[in-house]
């Protein structure tokens, strides 16, 4: 159990797709992404990619977010994969690996959810955010997915 | 009517645009398109006129303390773009001086014409978005076959998807 360091873009484990793991292998990854998702307080997801961790594992907490009323609050993801999007929106998202930029990205506005042991619907900000920790398992950054830097990608002031 | 290529670059201050463009209009020669950027901290004008002198807007631009002014006479063009974007090709990756031109040989040598191409650094983290237009014959998996290949050589991250066609 650890707050771990993030790993900052350019790193090459942030663009190679991630290894599937079993539930005892992803058990210590997991302890270690809701410690370093807690200290950092603003974070609504942290894949394990982003702290070193090339597994298929990510977690997702949107409790308390304005955005997200309906959000499930801590969400485990093992092997997540999307089975079923639809709609589509777009939203602001930053990244604790690109701490110098925000993005409008396009998303699917609902999603469902497979990952060990679980399947889910999900919806708005939750889904967006489940979105993007999943892209961080496919080694895809919100670089990979903006149509224009000067309409849509915007300097972010250093917290 | 002369058509006259006007460049400016200045450090950024108010009242660049103001300068170029009265020396213009007081030689009458008419804006008939534009583009501005600041590019980190120095102002950049772009612009195509019609009429005016070169030589004599070239002399009268000069004492306007720029940083650089340039006007060439260029042949008349099509006012409508060569092409519209079909694809947008996403690079990133650490900082290295060659990228840019890497990227865009591939695309050179491919017919991919260039419709917008717009970057940004960020301490060692450089992002590159480009508008293109693939030519008809040119399948886009074998175009993103290319831009791997150039994108292990560079040691960044390329994807290429097709333009957003949401039309309302």
């Amino acid at each position: 159990m650890a707050v771990r360091e993030v790993v900052l873009h350019p790193h090459p484990l942030l663009t190679l797709c991630a290894a599937r793991v079993d539930r005892e292998g992803a058990a210590p990854v997991v302890e270690d992404l809701l410690d370093t998702m807690r200290w950092f307080g603003h974070c609504v997801g942290i894949a394990a990619p982003q702290i070193g961790e090339p597994v298929r594992v990510a977690v997702v907490d949107c409790s308390g977010h304005p955005k997200a009323p309906d959000a499930h609050g801590e969400l485990i993801l093992v092997n997540p994969v999307i089975v079923e999007a639809s709609g589509s929106e777009v939203g602001r998202e930053g990244c604790l690996s690109i701490p110098a930029f925000t993005a409008n990205v396009r998303r699917a506005t609902h999603i469902t959810v497979e990952a060990e042991g679980l399947r889910f619907d999900s919806s708005g900000f939750e889904a967006r955010a489940i979105q993007h920790e999943i892209d961080h398992l496919d080694g895809l950054l919100f670089l990979d997915k903006v149509d224009s830097l000067e309409a849509d990608v915007f300097p972010r002031r250093s917290r | 009517m002369p058509t006259l290529a006007v460049s400016a670059v200045g450090l950024d201050r108010p009242g660049i645009i103001a300068g170029v463009a009265e020396r213009l209009a007081a030689h009458g020669a008419n804006i008939t398109d534009s583009r501005v950027a600041i590019l980190r901290g120095h102002f950049a004008i772009t612009l195509i006129v019609e009429g005016g002198g070169r030589a004599e807007l070239d002399a009268d631009l000069a004492t306007l303390g720029l940083e650089a002014v340039m006007v060439t006479e260029v042949p008349e063009a099509a006012s409508h773009p060569r092409s519209e974007p079909t694809a947008v090709v996403s690079v990133h990756g650490a900082d290295h001086p060659g990228i840019v031109a890497a990227v865009t040989r591939v695309l050179a040598d491919a017919d991919v014409n260039v419709c917008d191409l717009q970057t940004r650094l960020a301490r060692q983290l450089y992002v590159m978005i480009i508008d293109v237009a693939v030519p008809p014959g040119l399948a886009l998996e074998e175009l993103d076959r290319r831009l791997r290949a150039v994108a292990s050589e560079q040691g960044v991250t390329i994807t290429l998807r097709q333009a957003d066609a949401d039309v309302l």
